[in-house]
């Protein structure tokens, strides 16, 4: 079947045969760092039109319609007004700090795009220790949101960005939890390892109850990891103006936006990697005809439905629920999510040991 | 001073949250102090959007001061209009004709509907969900349709006139009114739905802003936000005006105190407002909508007061006349001010983000608070 991977084979086989393989390597780097860049800017341009039309279609409104066909364009146009802002820097702000914590945002961002999946063979860095890489890189955005709450000088700021990193630093423990349940399951931290063993079956259907639990969980999770509502007291616009970035404007609050759209994509993308089998087809059991058709489907077209899938999902809660309060936030954490997920580890590890998954 | 002394210490945090705020829906101003996320005190600065209507209405006649009540409690503006006519009639004993009474409680009740939407969508905001904003302004605007073809205006009604009502109702009032309580008795249960039944609005709002029926009652508090506590203060129903007397309706009564059962008491209003618009719809009385007067009205000398229930408490007009063609002293008595000074009494050592949800419950509207 047609895949992304004939593109960069052919690529690298081009490249060999020009230049030495230390320089051919090179200028792949290259390549890939400017991919990575290009898909930062476009799926940030996605997402935000996405949930501005979601959000729309549940409000009964019509959302942007002026820009573009449909109003597609929309957020290009947003993007170069934001350039063309003025960058403003407070006065009392400590100004190497703030104008630092949006970069930090979103390399975190960035390096997060490095081990995801996106088609059949078609993955920047196969690192072999795929998923701690993920939830280790995922926790640095947190310092840059406390870096910006605390360098802003903003009484506001500062709130947001100390419930951000209680927020953050809570949620990772049931979010990684229930991440470690697929990789006992797999045996493996490896994430082209993880989606190929769902080649019969998907997790979330070949591993019984346990894991529909966990992928509950890591959806709710990674919706508090991303600061997303009804998680999104580091913003909550009715009680913190906004939040952490209450300084900011221009491309330095762009670059903000930016990063949490794509940690959301990255987030779905994992949640989809983990869960749903990445950019595997869907296969049922011994239809073989029908196993036939799913497969004529391009992995990447499998794995970005799947991702947009969850990103809706999640668009969904923020449209529908009200924000819970700090403290009940981390009581649902700590008190209902975390001895949740570990009563479910014991389960996994003890269905992986009994080889009760099919 | 000296309490101030008291609680405020060294590393206390103080906010200023206001005039320009997302959630103080106008130029309220509250200066909190915290200590982290709790609150120990929250000082409300008025005066932002003082317009001193009440100095106004003295250079006014007695027919054009009840239209500069429109802009204090802009929500309720028939309401307030009528108060104000209401007090007009009381100085000159104006009979109001049956048809007239009709319309102006058909009216009120509309009123009061539209508000409690308004109110519902906004609090909702405030407490973070966002959507039902949206679906709260797609049944106000139906009302402020009906209100349109009647009064001409959709906000600022000025419809209210001493001795009834200005114009008589459009031809097709009758029948839009009648396709809206068909729409609104599907839309409310869907705001239960929505938002009544979620249990993170029940977590955010039960337990929280408790204001005990001795303090309702202290405080001053009238309408919705008393009837939470338990009190008895439907002026509707204790000092019934127009045709109250006669129609069937409850006086809802909440005793949880909290947050959520003021919240309670105005969702069960606005079916109540939805029962009364029914039982009167197709019972407007034929005949005059405006008793005759005198072209220039001249209140004889003495002091004159009246209230109606607006859909925050009780408005009241007093009116002190020395005989002339305009009031010697007006003084309005409007609930928003007297809710708001409880707001510091139920906000201390709550989290900042049930204060916004706090003063959703509230149902605040600042230029009613400012004057």
């Amino acid at each position: 079947m047609w895949s992304l991977s004939d593109i960069t084979n052919s690529i690298q086989n081009a490249l060999n045969r020009a230049f030495n393989p230390t320089f051919a390597t090179l200028t792949e780097m290259v390549i890939v760092g400017i991919c990575v860049i290009g898909l930062f800017a476009v799926l940030g341009l996605i997402l935000v039109i996405m949930e501005r039309k979601v959000s729309a279609y549940m409000q009964v409104r019509l959302g942007p319609n002026r820009v573009g066909p449909k109003g597609m364009l929309q957020s290009l146009a947003d993007t170069l007004k934001l350039l063309l802002k003025e960058g403003l820097t407070p006065d009392g702000a400590d100004k190497f700090l703030f104008n630092l914590a949006p970069v930090i945002a979103m390399i975190a961002a960035m390096l997060l795009l490095a081990p995801i999946a996106f088609a059949k063979n078609f993955q920047i860095w196969d690192i072999n220790i795929g998923v701690l890489f993920i939830s280790a890189v995922s926790s640095i955005s947190v310092i840059s949101i406390l870096m910006a709450g605390w360098a802003s000088n903003n009484k506001y700021s500062l709130l947001g960005a100390m419930r951000s990193g209680a927020q953050i630093v809570s949620y990772e423990l049931s979010a990684g939890l229930s991440v470690l349940s697929v990789v006992i399951l797999v045996g493996s931290l490896k994430l082209s390892d993880i989606v190929q063993s769902q080649e019969n079956g998907w997790w979330i259907f070949k591993g019984h109850i346990p894991m529909i639990i966990s992928f509950v969980i890591f959806l709710v999770a990674v919706t508090a990891e991303t600061n997303r509502a009804p998680f999104d007291l580091a913003e909550a616009e009715s009680e913190l103006t906004a939040g952490f970035h209450t300084e900011y404007s221009g491309m330095k609050f762009a670059l903000f936006f930016l990063a949490e759209y794509v940690n959301v994509f990255i987030v779905c993308g994992v949640g989809a990697t983990l869960f749903l089998g990445g950019w595997m087809p869907l296969h049922i059991g011994n239809w073989h005809g029908f196993n036939h058709v799913m497969d004529f489907i391009p992995s990447s077209i499998w794995f970005f439905g799947k991702t947009f899938f969850l990103i809706f999902v999640i668009m969904w809660f923020r449209w529908t629920f009200p924000r819970l309060r700090i403290d009940q936030l981390l009581n649902l954490e700590w008190k209902y999510l975390l001895p949740i997920s570990m009563f479910n580890i014991l389960l996994v590890t003890l269905m992986a040991i009994m080889g009760w998954h099919f | 001073m000296i309490e101030e002394l008291a609680t405020t210490q060294e590393g206390d945090l103080v906010i200023n949250v206001g005039p320009q705020h997302p959630s103080t829906h106008g130029v309220l101003h509250l200066v909190i102090t915290m200590n982290g996320e709790t609150i120990k005190k929250v000082e409300p600065h008025l005066g932002y959007i003082h317009r001193s209507i009440e100095k106004m209405c003295e250079s006014l006649s007695f027919r054009q001061f009840i239209y500069v009540t429109s802009r204090m409690d802009y929500l309720s503006s028939h309401i307030n209009n009528h108060g104000c006519a209401l007090c007009v009639e009381k100085g000159l004993q104006i009979e109001v004709p049956a048809r007239a009474q009709v319309i102006r409680v058909l009216m009120d009740e509309l009123t009061r509907i539209a508000s409690h939407v308004l109110w519902w969508g906004a609090l909702a905001m405030d407490v973070g969900a966002l959507t039902p904003f949206f679906h709260a302004f797609r049944e106000r605007e139906a009302i402020n349709d009906i209100m349109e073809e009647t009064c001409g205006a959709r906000l600022t009604m000025n419809y209210m006139a001493p001795g009834g009502v200005m114009f008589d109702i459009h031809p097709n009032f009758q029948k839009r009114v009648h396709a809206f309580i068909e729409l609104f008795k599907s839309k409310i249960d869907e705001y239960d739905e929505l938002v009544t039944d979620n249990v993170i609005f029940k977590a955010r709002m039960q337990g929280i802003g408790m204001l005990s029926y001795e303090d309702a009652i202290s405080y001053g508090c009238s309408g919705p936000t008393a009837r939470g506590s338990g009190v008895k203060c439907d002026i509707r129903k204790l000092y019934p005006y127009e045709i109250y007397n006669k129609l069937q309706f409850e006086e809802i009564i909440e005793t949880g105190c909290d947050s959520y059962a003021r919240y309670l008491v105005r969702m069960k209003e606005m079916r109540q407002s939805l029962s009364i618009i029914e039982q009167l719809i197709d019972n407007i009385p034929e005949g005059e909508f405006l008793a005759k007067t005198k072209a220039v009205l001249k209140l004889p000398k003495g002091e004159f007061y009246s209230k109606v229930e607006t859909a925050r408490g009780e408005f009241g007009v007093y009116i002190v006349s020395e005989g002339g063609t305009t009031p010697y002293r007006i003084k309005f008595r409007s609930p928003g001010f007297s809710n708001l000074s409880a707001l510091d009494h139920m906000a201390r050592g709550q989290k900042i983000g049930d204060l916004v949800a706090m003063m959703g419950s509230l149902d605040l509207v600042i230029p009613d608070i400012d004057r």
